[in-house]
């Protein structure tokens, strides 16, 4: 019976479908399962297993009503900086430890119309700022295939309870490959939908011109399920896409003949782990054999898309957590002594190192005198990452790198050079950049047998491109049915 | 204007720059970025959501109504309005601001250039508008001196105000008053916004410099803010100009501050100075797109603008032969003279209709205090009901002493001035035997002071008809009676 938390989600809603266990039963399941694994993964940061159970007695009512629906009765996680209502929701930090969610975030809610079950709430880095989730304050989440490496981050919770088999799947946050990067490290699949693509309204803001909610799975039909419901235009997100969503589940099955997939000259050189090399260039061989065609392509300014992230994305984070002042929600501290002691020390107690860190570096980016030459430049230079894709898909159809340039590293290896962590995501942030829809997935595992993730990158709103092509390399490789042991 | 536009120190002529910053608050129903209710007075906290208060998660969602606010304002003060313009967050830190930014315009606002037109007595001026842009209001700090605390009112946090920028185009503290009044008249008239200083929807703020005439290089300017009255405003200016005009003659430096305008002691003092100004860290706001504005859109805003009031007046004054005063005050609110049209137009002779509006009408608004917002709520009579009136006059029916009589009583009973007429027997008497009966009597009455008259003491005349309208009730016609009381008078 405990196989069945291994079991692909899209499976395991046929046997609900058929009556072969009840969400109920499922739902305990997996919460003896997360009991069990927990206290080495550590992957959650509130467990509601009574709202779990309530929400599973639910779905069982709802389908022997006769409603059938692909979610519907099956336990999935969301990353904490994510609202849903009337559970804490901390995004990781101190300063909303003891913060209720007074409201359900727009993919929350779809979710809940949909019947999914709320286990609870991932780990992450500190308002999702970070590679390993080693920036949580609430401590770090650890990988299952591999105790002592980190899971990535920032939805290194979500990607870890995934890959340990403590959820079917979970919502993760990607500003600059935060789903991507630690689906690669956990070996699981995770997307990154085009900028628009999934409502932010109820998302806890970090650079809102990147953030993007995404599925992650440990298979790409599976994230196709959660990704059809939670996209879609809403009223609540003025940025978000009117553009109709596709069922990209019914759509997985495309013939990959005649595709072109480009290969950025610059994603296979210095840096890279020999293994990673090998692995992206193996699939790109399975590929050929497939009928699909390799070309090169350029992405001439993927060496300044880290720094230009760094400005753009800390500009709007030194806004975004304005907020967080002590006056109104979360935490308090030094009223008493002003309202100057006040803002000082609710921040200074409550924000953590790294926060610190892009609040200084986006405030200054953004001061008088220093606007030109940092924001704009940046704003710039994104602009010429968005042409290089542009010119990348001029000649390729979709755009192919290694998730991330190394496997999952170990806990503490990059914690005091915070330059060496932000090059974990020298691949995924071109995407943010660009707004583009990307997905990671598993294609192989190093010599210490950690996951290697493969990165797609598609042309707005090519999300059912991308899941049909992972689909296809997925369908012939063995890696999904992979786990650790835990 | 009144003054003059410049003061001689140190053997120069100095005269003050002035330029204002106008905050309207919209008459939206809902705020700019929420649906929550953006009414004036609720208790507080009650027109909140995610959104006005800052939650995590919240997003802004743009009120389409406002920005129609802001094309009309900007139709209706001659500026380009731009069909592309973006938001910007505008940093810093305050117990009412809940995100922590404000969002506003900056580098793109919604409207440039235009005008506003002041007329005075040497002709017109135009004072020049360098923008109009869009932004949020903040919520209300509440100190408690008492329990020591201090609370927060998000009431009005989020809702749509529109920033109004004037060049630095006045010169005098009279003539930043009647831009204001002029620019809040504009307001009233495309109902965008009710311009109240007193409960803060209309707010300026001014920046004040002095230079030697002639010159066109600025001074040191300095901001005057907390001026909550039209009068306020021009006796801040007007000390501002003062100060500053009495630090050049001592020789001491004017520094660019902000001061406080303190009611109390009619002084502004130093609040904060550059050194300590802010840094706003204005940058595009991400989670709004860009306004972008379909031509055809604006170009049915132009054609829906109401008739502005300096076109009413002109108007007032060549179709109803309105002296130039009498147009000026009744097109000075749109819905008076809405009110003054309505009564011309069931056929009232317009000068007579004006001398009722601008008397006894506004006299009973003020007095039963029926005004509120500045507009009027409630019209003592209506419109068709003061005509009825004014023609019983105009017939000869009533006196226009009883008239003032029968429009009390149609405040008091909202009925028709014939009904109050009929029941209670006002009608004139103009019936000759009538009065003549009333005249000998009153005459039989007074041999003495018939005497007197007839021996030259003419003012008396006034007596006796006072001793006939006293037994008529009134009722007498007076014209009438003149000529018959004369004629019996001197007939003796």
């Amino acid at each position: 019976m405990s196989e069945i938390v291994w079991r692909p989600l899209a499976d395991v809603s046929k046997e609900l479908d058929a009556g072969r266990i009840s969400a109920v039963e499922l739902t305990t399941e997996i919460l003896r399962h997360i009991d069990a694994t927990e206290s080495r993964v550590r992957s959650f940061l509130t467990l509601t297993p009574e709202a779990a159970l309530k929400d599973a007695r639910e779905a069982d009512r709802r389908r022997a009503g006769g409603e059938r629906s692909p979610l519907l009765g099956i336990p999935i996680a969301v990353k904490d900086v994510i609202l849903t209502k009337g559970v804490r929701t901390t995004a990781a930090s101190k300063i909303l430890e003891n913060f209720l969610a007074p409201y359900d975030a727009t993919v929350i809610r779809r979710l809940r119309e949909a019947g999914a079950v709320f286990l609870g709430k991932l780990n992450c880095d500190e308002f999702a700022m970070g590679s390993s989730t080693e920036n949580s304050a609430f401590g770090p989440t650890y990988n299952p295939w591999n105790l002592k490496r980190v899971p990535g981050g920032s939805s290194g919770g979500s990607a870890a309870a995934v890959a340990a088999g403590q959820c079917y799947a979970a919502l993760g946050t990607d500003t600059g490959g935060s789903i991507r990067q630690p689906a690669a490290c956990c070996g699981i699949v995770g997307v990154k939908p085009s900028y628009g693509r999934v409502s932010r309204y109820g998302l806890i803001a970090y650079a809102s011109s990147f953030d993007q909610i995404g599925p992650m799975a440990r298979t790409v039909a599976d994230c196709a399920l959660l990704l059809e419901v939670i996209a879609g235009r809403d009223p609540c997100d003025a940025t978000s896409a009117p553009h109709p969503v596709p069922r990209y589940s019914a759509e997985l099955e495309r013939p990959l003949r005649g595709l072109r997939v480009g290969l950025p000259r610059e994603c296979l050189g210095e840096g890279v782990q020999a293994e990673v090399r090998e692995a992206v260039c193996s699939a790109l061989r399975w590929f050929e054999g497939e009928g699909v065609s390799v070309v090169e392509t350029a992405l001439p300014h993927l060496r300044y898309a880290i720094p230009t992230y760094y400005l753009v994305a800390t500009a709007e984070a030194s806004s975004n957590l304005a907020r967080y002042d002590g006056v109104r929600f979360g935490l308090r501290l030094g009223e008493e002594e002003g309202l100057m002691t006040m803002y000082g020390r609710t921040r200074a107690c409550g924000f953590g190192p790294e926060v610190k860190r892009r609040i200084m570096l986006g405030t200054y980016a953004l001061s008088a005198g220093y606007y030109d030459a940092y924001y704009l430049r940046a704003l710039k230079v994104r602009t010429l990452v968005r042409r290089d894709f542009e010119a990348a898909f001029d000649r390729a159809d979709l755009v192919v790198m290694p998730t991330a340039p190394t496997t999952a590293f170990p806990l503490g290896a990059k914690t005091g050079d915070p330059l060496e962590m932000y090059l974990s995501d020298i691949f995924t942030i071109a995407a943010n950049l660009a707004g583009l829809p990307a997905l990671s997935l598993p294609c192989g595992f190093d010599q210490e047998g950690l996951p290697i993730g493969l990165q797609l990158v598609g042309r707005p709103f090519a999300e059912g491109q991308l899941l049909a092509v992972a689909h296809a390399y997925e369908q012939s490789h063995p890696w999904k049915d992979q786990h650790p042991s835990l | 204007m009144e003054r003059p536009a410049s003061v001689f120190v140190n053997n120069m002529d100095y005269e003050a720059v002035i330029g204002l910053e106008v905050h309207a608050e919209l008459l939206t129903a809902s705020k700019m970025f929420c649906g929550c209710s953006a009414e004036f007075g609720a208790p507080p906290n009650q027109n909140t959501c995610p959104v006005c208060l800052g939650l995590p998660g919240a997003l802004p969602v743009l009120n389409r109504r406002a920005v129609e606010f802001a094309v009309r304002l900007g139709l209706a003060t001659q500026c380009e309005v731009r069909l592309f313009s973006r938001w910007a967050r505008k940093n810093y830190f305050y117990p009412d601001l809940p995100k922590g930014y404000q969002i506003s315009q900056y580098e793109l606002p919604i409207c440039v250039g235009g005008w506003v037109t002041l007329s005075g007595e040497e002709g017109e001026k135009r004072i020049r508008l360098a923008r109009i842009h869009m932004e949020e209001d903040t919520g209300k700090n509440i100190h408690d001196p008492l329990n020591d605390v201090s609370l927060v009112d998000f009431n009005r946090s989020g809702v749509p105000l529109l920033e109004i920028v004037s060049e630095p185009d006045m010169r005098t503290p009279q003539e930043a008053g009647a831009y204001l009044r002029k620019l809040r008249q504009i307001l009233q008239y495309l109902e965008v916004c009710d311009g109240n200083m007193e409960e803060g929807s209309f707010r300026c703020d001014a920046n004040v410099s002095v230079r030697p005439l002639g010159s066109e290089k600025f001074g040191t300017k300095v901001e005057i803010k907390n001026m909550n009255s039209f009068r306020h405003v021009e006796r801040a200016i007007e000390f501002e100009v003062g100060r500053q005009l009495r630090a050049l003659e001592e020789g001491e430096p004017i520094v660019q501050e902000t001061r406080l305008w303190d009611p109390e002691r009619e002084v502004t003092r130093s609040m904060r100075t550059k050194e300590y100004a802010h840094d706003y860290r204005y940058f595009p706001e991400p989670d709004l797109p860009p306004v972008r504005l379909d031509r055809e859109w604006v170009e049915a805003i132009r054609q829906s603008l109401p008739e502005l009031p300096d076109a009413r007046c002109l108007r007032f004054v060549r179709e109803y032969n309105l002296p130039t005063y009498d147009a000026e005050v009744l097109t000075s609110r749109r819905d008076l003279a809405d009110y003054f049209e309505a009564v011309v137009a069931c056929g009232v002779t317009p000068k007579v209709a004006s001398n009722w509006v601008m008397g006894d009408i506004l006299r009973a608004v003020r007095e039963r205090g029926l005004d509120r917002d500045l507009r009027i709520q409630q019209w003592p009579v209506e419109a068709e009901s003061l005509a009825q009136l004014i023609q019983l006059i105009e017939r000869g029916t009533i006196s226009g002493k009883i008239a003032k009589t029968v429009f009390e009583r149609m405040i008091a009973t909202n009925q028709p001035p014939e009904e109050i007429v009929q029941r209670e027997g006002l009608v004139q008497i103009t019936d000759e035997n009538a009065l003549l009966s009333e005249i000998h009597q009153v005459l039989a009455d007074n041999p003495d002071k018939v005497a007197e008259f007839r021996s030259g003491k003419e003012k008396l005349f006034g007596f006796f008809v006072g001793q006939v309208m006293k037994r008529t009730g009134g009722k007498a016609n007076p014209q009438k009676l003149n000529e018959l009381l004369r004629a019996a008078l001197q007939s003796g």
